[in-house]
């Protein structure tokens, strides 16, 4: 089981990897500034006669010829540019979790630089425990994304657990789309230094109460391929969460929320929890803050 | 105050025209764009103009902004001209810190190098410099121009361009107002592109509701609702995406005037009353009417119709009508431009005396698009067109159950119709592929038709112009209005313009039949630079375009004789779709 899914990963990991470079340097945007003014009634220096009269056989003539691939700059100007880059942050989650006792901080952010096409995504989540001063969790990852339908991407990376200690880090491959019905998921598999094999999913629904009161339900589960007794982790499913959230969007950029988590562990994971004395079940109200930049 | 109407026309028009005059240091508008407007003086045309495109401040209900108006104003001043003149128009860029700007005469049959698309015609006018543009204007009527560089045209770059015809106007009318209807935003157009690329309903404030999902399974029934949402879902489009940038940042402007600023064209009772509307916006298609008032559409994209009387007409980005009015009252009256998506509106008032002014109605509810409209209604259309992207098979036509393909709407004219859009790898430009596009000239458009009044539809444009082009059609060519809502990516067949393998190819002097199929589930004003198209819709006399506003799931046919040699700019004119991709170039040889 553990090889299967070591060379499915790696296979899929190189196949992107190879589909990215081969997509690598789309579009050079060539400015030659110094074009002199053309005479009055001259045509583009770059043009050249066409014959008139189609070929035989062809009765369809939709492009012009002396076509060059790509697309048209005469006198090295383009005129629009359809290949921009943009970046935006999306901290979706910046909450605080009335855990038993003490609560907790946690922040979810995804963000990205990139074109239509190619994305680099940076993500990051984690925990922090107010009472004991102390960061529970915290994993950032980092990614290329490429866009091969309409609606999804395929996402290959690097996910780096800084808490909880030690470290670890996993080489990851996912998809991030749209499902059908306007659902967003994310899920990932993640391959980690020492072999293991893991794998999340994360679901989002925006369901719009009024045009800036908006509930967000959301799921989201880890799944093992194996045990890690290390962390405590059994393998089958570890845990889920399913929360829902009430915001107030004033702006795209600024929605105040608040709402209800439930954390349970599941299976072995459970039971190596329960075993520790940690609670395998934690419902909670939270309060938070949803950011995005533009 | 009753002073006014006592006067004749003409010694009106003087003497307001001279107060006007003094005015126009305080409110930097040109005469005819001031808010009480005595309009078009009759005997002005010239033949040679001066225009600078430089940053100048804009005041719009009481908040200033940064323009990048000509000579100073938004609308930039009219440009009037007249038919067989040669005329010289000097074009100055005064904004430093661009690559280039332009002014590209809309609608305006010139030689390929005067037309003024950066890339396309010429290099664009370096900061600093001067273009001249010299051409023989070849025809009448009402036109615009405005910048084709980037996003300046947002930015207030665009002016009414008037042609009087040497052969005098084929109506009479005792005044003449050009009505330029636009959408002015304070944000910063490379934000509002920014926005809209990242998040496609950023600017959208009339959403779908839990609210109205209870509404519909009141009016409907749960299943059919449970059924609507579900096909929406399926597809992953909204219905109420209706215009990407809506009057949650824009205010609708009219001659640069603002609902509030109410601008003001005066009449007196009895008079006819010529209103040139021309639709500057960048992304906004306006609804027209004036409550209380029949127009007369005499009319369009510059070029006569035969009239048709009307009591609303919707005009795309970019085209222009020309109506009639007779008010025989003394009494005030709203001319009310209500945007596509109702998130918003602009009026002005035609009035006998200045200062006055009646309510304007309330904004109809925004309208929801239904699958049939758009092509995607009954299954099996439904499924083929969601399925062949997802699997991408290549020919589904039949279900398996025996239906057979709908036969072609007899409307549609050519022996075979548009070619069928079948792209080899769908990928991620095209979200749905319209498999029976349909004939929809004689629908006025979502949202209207159903107020009790008559709107003025496509096939009701018959042209009174003499028709110079061959009546045989040596060949025929269909392009896909293609899009990716979801990730804003706007193409033609299914390519974004730096995608495209090269330039499409006309034929010089030939009598082209172009398709026009819109497979994306809104409207997008259509524009062809340096020839008309004529709207093959069903009239003996074809009407002349330079934009055609075409319907979701709809094919619009075009007769085309491309007059003069070189490249020529072809895209949709929503200027955030041009940008992010629905533009190519044309070449004629």
């Amino acid at each position: 089981m553990h090889k299967l899914w070591h060379s499915v990963v790696l296979l899929v990991v190189c196949s992107v990897a190879i589909v990215a470079a081969a997509h690598a340097g789309e579009t050079p945007d060539k400015t030659d500034e110094q074009t002199p003014l053309p005479q009055a009634y001259a045509l583009p220096e770059d043009y050249k006669p066409i014959e008139t009269h189609p070929k035989p056989g062809e009765g369809i003539q939709k492009y012009a010829e002396d076509a060059q691939s790509g697309a048209q700059a005469n006198f090295g100007v383009q005129p629009i540019h359809d290949n921009e880059i943009f970046a935006t942050l999306l901290v979706d989650r910046l909450e605080f979790q009335s855990r038993e006792w003490t609560g907790a901080f946690v922040w979810d952010a995804t963000g990205w630089v990139g074109t239509d096409y190619n994305k680099l995504y940076l993500e990051s989540e984690g925990t922090i425990l107010p009472n004991q001063l102390h960061v529970d969790e915290a994993m950032l990852e980092l990614y290329y994304g490429r866009a091969v339908t309409k609606f999804w991407d395929i996402r290959a990376g690097v996910r780096w657990d800084v808490e909880p200690k030690p470290e670890r880090v996993y080489a990851a491959l996912g998809i991030l789309g749209l499902a059908p019905y306007w659902f967003e998921v994310e899920a990932n598999a993640y391959l980690s230094d020492q072999g293991n094999v893991t794998a999340r999913l994360e679901v989002e629904y925006d369901i719009q109460i009024t045009q800036r009161w908006i509930l967000q339900p959301r799921f989201e589960t880890n799944v093992a391929f194996q045990d890690v007794r290390k962390y405590n982790i059994g393998a089958g499913f570890n845990d889920f969460e399913l929360g829902v959230r009430l915001r107030f969007e004033e702006a795209r950029q600024y929605a105040p929320y608040i709402g209800l988590s439930w954390n349970r562990k599941l299976g072995e994971t459970a039971k190596l929890a329960n075993f520790d004395g940690e609670d395998i079940s934690q419902l909670s109200v939270v309060l938070g803050l949803r950011l995005w930049f533009f | 105050m009753s002073g006014c109407k006592d006067l004749s026309r003409r010694s009106f028009i003087k003497k307001t025209g001279i107060f006007l005059a003094g005015m126009q240091c305080v409110w930097p508008l040109p005469a005819w764009a001031l808010s009480t407007s005595p309009g078009i003086e009759q005997r002005s045309p010239k033949s040679s103009y001066d225009l600078t495109i430089g940053y100048s401040p804009i005041t719009i209900d009481g908040r200033e902004g940064v323009s990048t108006g000509v000579n100073g104003s938004v609308p930039g001043p009219l440009v009037y001209l007249r038919e067989g003149d040669d005329v010289t128009l000097r074009v100055t860029n005064e904004l430093m810190d661009t690559k280039h700007a332009s002014i590209h005469w809309h609608g305006i049959l010139v030689p390929a190098n005067m037309d003024g698309v950066p890339g396309v015609s010429y290099r664009g006018i370096p900061p600093g410099e001067t273009y001249v543009y010299r051409y023989r204007v070849k025809q009448a009527g009402t036109y615009w121009y405005h910048s084709h560089s980037r996003f300046q045209e947002q930015t207030g770059t665009y002016g009414p361009l008037v042609i009087l015809p040497k052969d005098g106007e084929p109506f009479t009318y005792d005044r003449d107002y050009p009505v330029v209807l636009s959408d002015w935003s304070f944000e910063d157009p490379e934000a509002i592109f920014r926005h809209i690329n990242i998040l496609g309903d950023y600017y959208n404030y009339q959403r779908r509701t839990v609210a109205d999902f209870f509404k519909d399974v009141r009016e409907m029934g749960l299943l059919d609702t449970i059924a609507e949402r579900n096909a929406w879902g399926n597809m992953r489009m909204s219905p109420v995406d209706l215009a990407d940038v809506t009057g949650h940042t824009y205010t609708f402007l009219m001659n640069g005037h603002s609902a509030g600023m109410n601008w003001t064209a005066l009449f007196n009772p009895g008079e006819t009353i010529r209103l040139r509307f021309i639709n500057s916006s960048t992304m906004t298609n306006f609804d027209v009417r004036i409550p209380g008032l029949d127009m007369e559409v005499v009319m369009a994209d510059g070029k006569a119709v035969k009239p048709v009387s009307v009591h609303e007409f919707r005009i795309g980005v970019a085209e222009t009508y020309d109506v009639l009015v007779r008010p025989s009252k003394d009494q005030a009256f709203n001319i009310f431009a209500e945007s596509l998506d109702r998130s918003g509106y602009t009026r002005g008032t035609l009035a006998p005396r200045a200062g006055m002014h009646v309510p304007p109605p309330a904004l109809r509810p925004r309208p929801v698009r239904q699958l049939e409209k758009i092509g995607m209604g009954g299954m099996d259309d439904n499924i083929f067109g969601v399925m062949m992207g997802d699997m991408k098979h290549g020919d589904m036509q039949m279900d398996g159950q025996g239906k057979q393909p709908k036969q072609p709407d007899p409307r549609i004219p050519g022996p075979n119709g548009p070619e069928p859009f079948k792209p080899d790898d769908i990928g991620v430009n095209v979200i749905m592929v319209v498999n029976n596009p349909r004939y929809r000239l004689d629908e006025p458009g979502i949202g209207l038709g159903e107020d009790g009044w008559r709107v003025l539809v496509y096939d009701d444009l018959v042209s009174a112009e003499p028709q110079p082009y061959s009546t045989t059609v040596d060949r025929e060519m269909t392009i896909n209005i293609t899009a990716n809502m979801e990730r804003y990516m706007f193409s033609f067949d299914g390519r974004k313009f730096t995608e495209q393998p090269g330039p499409y190819f006309f034929r010089h002097n030939e009598r082209l039949r172009l398709f026009l199929v819109n497979h994306t589930m809104m409207e997008h004003p259509i524009h062809l630079h340096g020839m008309w198209m004529q709207m093959e819709n069903g009239a003996d006399k074809l009407p002349f375009k330079h934009t055609i506003l075409t319907k979701p799931g709809g094919v619009v046919s075009a007769l085309i004789t491309p007059i003069e040699r070189g490249d020529w700019a072809f895209h949709c004119h929503l200027l955030y779709h041009m940008e992010a991709g629905m533009f190519q170039v044309v070449r004629v040889a």
